[in-house]
């Protein structure tokens, strides 16, 4: 298995009367597409900041690790947090109608990131950010350089985001809903542009999002979020195949599938009743208000995250024993 | 569109709208200035002493005030379309001539005036900005409220006061050292000597509302995506702040301060009397308290251009300063 190259142990992030991301852990290898998928209020965005460093001013990692390429960067002084930042890690937002600033050429925005860790000349980063442009399948790159962001359209704006992201070749690329903004036809170039970045220029993809369909496609691992715990990880293809939260099989229920058995044109999709907004006052599983299987242990604490097999986990021990049965009848048929 | 072509295709529409806006304010101005009692004759005859009904009447004559409003509107017009502004009863000199010989002094002061205002209020709300609720924010505050509210002609006696009365450094009145005869670098920074406590009086109740407008513009500016992403390249605060958060706040503070280029003019009135300082603020003053209604056409009709190019230097400055302004 691949060395870690991001590995996150037990994170909590706490403003001052909430913990919206709590005990979180998950890895990222090398060259991987890991997704965190999730509904709003999970803390998946925020996770994602934290990664950075940019958390809101009122919002603090108050504890756990952040273990990038060995460095730990929850304690790193604000001057090295901002050398790895760009340079090391960069992040693509979800709004690239505002990401970008106004006033500034698009291309004067890639040259910036460039001279600011590469030590490139004006000129050189000129003619890289150009490269950039054209590796981020913007037409006619060398004229685009002086345009400024408002002649440019939601996806056009994106790839700018993901040109200035990829421009210092980063290990470690977060996608924050990158295309959540987006029209439809356009996410999938851009899902695709992030693939062939990851693939060309050998880097790690952390995918924020919330939907289920561009997991299934783009993601090897994924790592389910509810209500700031992680519920279940599991890789793309299996938990596809066979989800173990009660959560995850409601998320999956309630996605439309193409080649999927039912089609809302003759079935109402499946929803998970109650709202996010119930976890807050649980002390145990945050699910239990809205899970059909939840049983009394569920409320006593948050049930811990159990292994299914090497790569699988779910914070579930309702399903975890079907699982395991699963698993040892494959075994007894083997 | 290149930069250059978008900048003068700004130009061209501004100095196309300022021709008709000038026609108007010269009509409306002549006209308003025809409601006040009284004309130059009144006061010349006046100061004389001995005026009869004769030489009041052979004045009027000869300034043409006998004339009815309409016949002196239009020759005032015919004047003005002939690049002339007409002649001053109580100077006995061409309107353009005394305006000439003030209009040097009072857009050297207004100007300066305005520099300082604009560097000085603007870094004042920069450092304001980084703080903000911490105690360099609150002490600028506290300051700037102070000269927002002082009245600029209490400001000027007290910079008197303590600069030439008190400490000698600086002199309290004139716009040169007069009979000293200096030439070249000598006489510019003579002139400069003069100009401090003046442009700075004036220049006060500015800097107090370009520093809060400043503040208020690049806290709002500080919250936007951008910003976050700027700070994802690994900027350092101070790069993020003037590279890019301070462009965008600019934008409010250049269309006020453009807005105020013409009013200076009426606060420079006040600072020219407390400076005895020889300038079109004192000689606009004066005119209306001698009816010498050309000068004072002149002088309005001076502002008006000041005005116009003041707002078209802002769209300029503003299409500069953001892409998203285009012509309309």
């Amino acid at each position: 298995m691949a060395k870690a190259l991001l590995d996150v142990r037990n994170l909590t992030i706490s403003f001052p009367d909430s913990s919206p991301v709590r005990e979180l852990s998950f890895t990222a290898n090398e060259g991987e597409t890991v997704a965190i998928v999730g509904e709003s209020g999970s803390g998946k965005s925020l996770t994602a900041l934290s990664l950075m460093r940019l958390l809101p001013n009122a919002a603090r990692i108050s504890s756990g690790s952040i273990t990038f390429a060995g460095t730990d960067l929850v304690s790193l002084p604000d001057r090295d947090m901002r050398h790895h930042r760009g340079r090391d890690i960069a992040m693509v937002f979800q709004e690239p109608m505002t990401s970008l600033n106004p006033v500034m050429t698009i291309g004067g925005q890639i040259s910036e990131v460039l001279r600011l860790h590469s030590g490139f000349s004006a000129r050189q980063a000129r003619s890289r950010a150009i490269e950039m442009l054209d590796l981020a399948r913007i037409p006619e790159p060398a004229r685009q350089y002086d345009e400024y962001p408002h002649r440019l359209s939601g996806g056009m704006r994106q790839r700018v985001m993901i040109a200035i992201a990829a421009a210092c070749q980063p290990k470690l690329l977060i996608a924050d809903e990158p295309t959540t903004a987006l029209d439809v036809t356009i996410q999938a170039q851009i899902l695709d542009l992030l693939d062939r970045l990851r693939r060309e220029l050998r880097l790690s993809l952390l995918l924020i999002t919330h939907d289920l369909g561009v997991v299934g496609q783009w993601a090897d691992r994924v790592v389910v979020m509810y209500a700031g715990r992680k519920v279940e990880e599991a890789p793309a293809d299996e938990l596809f195949a066979r989800p173990l939260h009660p959560y995850t099989r409601g998320l999956l229920a309630a996605s439309p599938r193409l080649n999927g058995d039912r089609h809302y044109r003759e079935a109402a999709l499946t929803e998970i009743h109650g709202s996010i907004a119930s976890a807050s006052r649980e002390s145990g599983c945050p699910f239990l208000p809205r899970c059909p299987i939840g049983i009394p242990t569920c409320r006593a604490r948050f049930p811990d995250l159990l292994t299914a097999s090497a790569a699988r986990h779910v914070a579930c021990p309702v399903t975890i024993v079907e699982e395991r049965s699963h698993g040892a009848a494959v075994g007894i048929r083997a | 569109m290149s930069s250059i072509g978008r900048l003068a295709k700004t130009f061209r529409r501004t100095a196309l709208q300022a021709i008709p806006t000038v026609i108007g304010i010269v009509v409306i101005n002549f006209l308003l200035l025809q409601l006040a009692p009284g004309d130059a004759a009144d006061v010349l005859a006046g100061e004389s002493g001995s005026a009869t009904m004769e030489t009041v009447a052979a004045l009027r004559a000869r300034f043409g005030l006998d004339q009815p409003v309409l016949v002196q509107l239009v020759a005032y017009l015919d004047n003005l379309a002939h690049f002339s502004l007409g002649f001053s009863p109580r100077y006995n000199l061409p309107v353009a001539e005394i305006i000439g010989q003030r209009l040097p002094g009072t857009l050297s002061l207004m100007l300066t005036a305005l520099a300082i205002a604009i560097v000085i209020g603007i870094s004042a709300g920069v450092v304001m900005a980084s703080f903000s609720s911490r105690w360099p924010d609150r002490v600028i505050s506290i300051v700037a409220i102070l000269f927002y509210s002082i009245p600029g002609f209490w400001i000027g006696l007290m910079l008197i006061v303590l600069f030439s009365v008190k400490l000698g450094w600086l002199p309290s009145g004139g716009s040169e050292t007069i009979g000293a005869g200096l030439t070249g670098a000598g006489a510019l920074l003579d002139k400069l000597r003069y100009m401090i406590l003046p442009a700075t009086s004036l220049a006060l109740f500015y800097v107090a509302i370009y520093a809060r407008l400043a503040r208020a513009a690049m806290l709002e500016v500080n919250t936007r995506d951008f910003v976050r992403t700027a700070a994802a390249k690994g900027l350092s605060p101070l790069s993020i702040t003037l590279r890019h958060v301070l462009r965008n706040a600019l934008l409010p503070v250049t269309t006020v301060a453009g807005m105020h280029l013409g009013g200076l003019l009426g606060g420079a009135v006040v600072v020219e009397t407390v400076y005895s300082w020889p300038g079109l603020g004192r000689l606009a003053f004066e005119a209306v308290m001698s009816r010498d209604f050309s000068i004072l056409l002149g002088v309005l009709l001076l502002s008006s251009f000041v005005v116009i190019i003041a707002n078209m230097m802002v769209d300029l400055l503003q299409a500069w300063l953001d892409p998203r302004i285009e012509v309309r």
